[in-house]
């Protein structure tokens, strides 16, 4: 997959904050936009041009929960686990997820539809349990509900392949 | 007339911005209907919530609205026959959740446009910032927040008066006043929704801190899982720029100032404020060792000042009305109000804001309405990982730094999550410290390796394999962690333990000891069981159970075969007539 990565695509940042002191996470973050995660080849690129060791610039990749190292599927789904939704049972929701997709936390459906990742707390504790899949939140779910929705974006997912 | 859609993050989460879009469609076929959109109210539980504006500023407040409900509502509105829509209006009964709070920090949220600058200065907005330019030195200032008796929102409770002036008194030209909104605390959302409904009440709040400590610049450090925020934010800070409250020679006093956004990656750690300055910095958000504090060698080593977002919301209301009014409220050390964000098994869950002094029952009863589903109280947790959670007996505990403290519990940033009889304690501090393992940086190793070790004997005892001495053992690493611990992470991260072993022994003992979950959570030590009585054998469970676990005939009572039992609770979930029970 290295061929495909295109470094231009994130000259403009570079040109915007690679002298500009203390923003790595900045471009981290810009990064992680433009591709989707944060290739290997990418973080070499960045520490070449920010003349930042790649060990550092891993340290920070691997300390914060936004980046990853990894590519996502095409829907990644955002659990919430914040308190609210622990009592409001989301290890149910969560256990529904991991039994629908064969995916825990951290892996991605084979088919590369589906990335599951728990996080911290989405803030809409009122809607507990919660789930957000590429920005859109789902509240108040329950495992019937978790199964509908996977099925619909899944149908979508076909029906979109099918029209390509 | 005017139709004002509520348009926070959990609103559109419920559906706000479909409302709204329908609205869209639906006034180019009316005339003279404005439609607008506002903040968050607090009232979640409601979302998505519509109000309507008279000729003559009347409100009628419209709840839990659809987008097929928009057609009537604009034909109401159009037809001034606003009694059509009954179904809809807000019960007497929810509209209490607002009339008993107290509202300084969330005073706009709800009522203006968040993203239209026009509306925050028809409320008095930047009237504060010229008062303070135009008429008060910094020390005026600074004494006005100290007669306020302001104290830190984000969970310490620290003096502001006492960190601004520090900052001020601090050598050096070269000054920095960061805004915390990490939220980090899972189960709060209170800066959330100052910054995405009053975003121009926090830039004034930071304005006025800036001038105290002679800062030239100001940064806000936002959660990057709160884009919506991030959003309102910069066209807040584009819009004051534009209108000369930021930049260059502010309101021509002499002063300048800018502002600017750093979005977090996620990090808990990063709500420390040493911690937040290394990762402003580009770096891993590991503490530093204090001293040094910020007021004295801060971001990039110069002095700075952070404090968090509603404390920071408070400042401009202070300023105008005066630093004695705030300090009227409240009690003799903890003065003005609190915001809290309700939520768990609570019926009315949202955003409060009340005088501090006000008890844990009035909140949690009179405001919140109680324990949904006609369950029973078992417990309320504050201040997240670095709190505790407060037992039933301790509900007439006034809410106060020192009250709150003596229970083990912290006010914390004002996450109060209310728990039922259906949670388990052992459960809930397995929880907690799931997360602060997670999120522990790794720096020392009291916090590193003593909030696994904790982690591992509350996953072993929930799992029925819990051990005699086991509760001392945990007990004496509760204290361990907290003494050896670098930072504030470290420090608070036994409380979620130590309360639940303080208030709920005897959940403790009844895993380690009898291997039983009083609460029926832990489904290691549970067992499903039908009740013969109730069942009328509509084979219902039996279809679901996806080990085949269940049988009996139709309309005859089912049995559970308990080997075969996995423990899933898909019976209990699908049964109509609660003949499923845990034992």
């Amino acid at each position: 997959m290295a061929e495909n990565i295109d470094l231009t695509l994130l000259d403009k940042t570079l040109e915007d904050y690679a002298s500009v002191k203390g923003s790595l996470i900045t471009v981290l973050q810009h990064a992680q936009d433009i591709y989707g995660y944060l290739p290997e080849e990418i973080i070499k690129h960045i520490s070449d041009k920010m003349s930042i060791p790649v060990a550092k610039i891993m340290g920070v990749a691997t300390f914060y929960t936004q980046f990853r190292l990894k590519p996502v599927g095409k829907y990644l789904i955002m659990l919430c686990k914040g308190t609210a939704c622990h009592v409001n049972n989301s290890d149910l929701i969560e256990k529904t997820i991991n039994e629908t997709l064969g995916i825990s936390d951290g892996e991605t459906t084979e088919d590369g539809l589906f990335s599951l990742k728990n996080v911290a707390c989405l803030g809409c504790c009122s809607l507990s349990p919660v789930m957000m899949i590429n920005g859109e939140t789902y509240g108040s779910l329950t495992p019937d509900k978790v199964i509908g929705i996977l099925n619909t974006l899944r149908q979508n997912a076909l029906e979109e392949g099918n029209e390509q | 007339m005017k139709i004002v859609v509520g348009e926070g993050s959990c609103g559109i989460a419920a559906g706000a911005a479909k409302v709204y879009s329908a609205f869209e469609k639906l006034t180019e076929k009316y005339d003279g209907i404005d439609l607008g959109f506002t903040g968050c109210n607090g009232m979640c539980f409601l979302e998505p919530i519509v109000d309507i504006y008279d000729d003559n500023g009347d409100l009628t407040r419209l709840v839990k609205v659809s987008e097929n409900d928009c057609e009537a509502i604009i034909k109401a509105v159009s037809e001034n026959s606003l009694e059509d829509l009954e179904a809809l209006k807000i019960s007497k009964e929810d509209e209490e959740f607002l009339n008993k709070q107290t509202r300084i920090a969330l005073r706009h949220c709800g009522l203006i446009n968040p993203e239209d600058i026009d509306e925050y200065l028809a409320c008095d907005g930047y009237k504060a910032v010229e008062k303070v330019l135009k008429t008060m030195t910094a020390q005026q200032v600074i004494e006005e927040i100290k007669v306020s008796g302001l104290a830190g929102r984000g969970g310490a409770g620290f003096p502001t008066w006492f960190k601004w002036n520090a900052a001020r008194n601090s050598e050096g030209s070269e000054k920095y006043l960061i805004c915390n909104a990490d939220e980090g605390d899972p189960g709060a959302f209170m800066d959330r929704a100052v910054i995405e409904s009053d975003p121009h009440s926090l830039i004034e709040g930071m304005l006025i801190g800036a001038y105290a400590i002679g800062a030239g610049e100001m940064v806000v450090y936002v959660r990057a899982e709160y884009p919506l925020a991030v959003k309102r934010l910069e066209k807040a800070i584009k819009q004051a720029e534009e209108r000369g409250f930021l930049g260059e020679n502010i309101l021509s006093s002499g002063f300048s100032c800018k502002m600017r956004i750093k979005a977090g990656a996620g990090a808990f750690v990063c709500g420390e404020e040493t911690a937040l300055i290394e990762s402003l910095e580009g770096n891993r958000g590991m503490p530093r060792l204090k001293p040094p504090f910020p007021a004295q060698e801060g971001y990039w080593h110069k002095p700075s000042n952070i404090n968090n977002v509603e404390t920071y919301a408070n400042v401009a209301w202070i300023i105008l009305n005066g630093g004695e009014k705030f300090a009227q409220m409240g009690t003799e050390n903890s003065k003005g109000t609190k915001v809290f964000a309700l939520t768990g098994k609570i019926k009315r869950g949202g955003l409060v804001e009340i005088p501090m002094g006000m008890t844990l029952r009035e909140v949690i009863f009179d405001i919140g309405g109680g324990i949904r589903d006609s369950k029973k109280f078992k417990a309320v947790q504050m201040g997240g990982p670095s709190g505790g959670c407060i037992p039933e007996s301790l509900l007439d505990t006034v809410i106060d730094y020192k009250a709150l403290a003596q229970t083990g519990a912290i006010m914390g940033s004002g996450g109060m999550v209310v728990m039922d009889e259906s949670t388990c304690m052992v459960g809930m501090a397995k929880f907690f410290l799931d997360f602060t393992t997670k999120e522990s940086c790794g720096k020392c190793v009291h916090c590193r390796l003593g909030t696994k070790r904790m982690y591992e004997m509350l996953t072993r005892i929930v799992e029925g394999n819990g051990r005699p001495g086991d509760i001392e053992l945990l007990e004496e690493l509760c204290y361990s962690v907290k003494d050896g611990a670098l930072c504030g992470l470290g420090q608070t991260a036994p409380n979620p333990v130590l309360t639940t072993l303080k208030y709920f022994r005897d959940e403790y003992e009844a895993h380690i000891n009898n291997k039983k979950c009083p609460a029926g959570e832990c489904s290691a030590l549970i067992k499903y069981v039908i009740d013969s009585s109730k069942c009328v054998g509509c084979t219902k469970c039996a279809k679901n159970c996806p080990v085949n676990a269940i049988s009996g005939k139709v309309k005859q009572p089912h049995a559970i075969d308990a080997d075969k039992c996995i423990k899933c609770g898909k019976c209990r979930g699908n049964c109509n007539f609660s003949a499923v029970e845990v034992r």
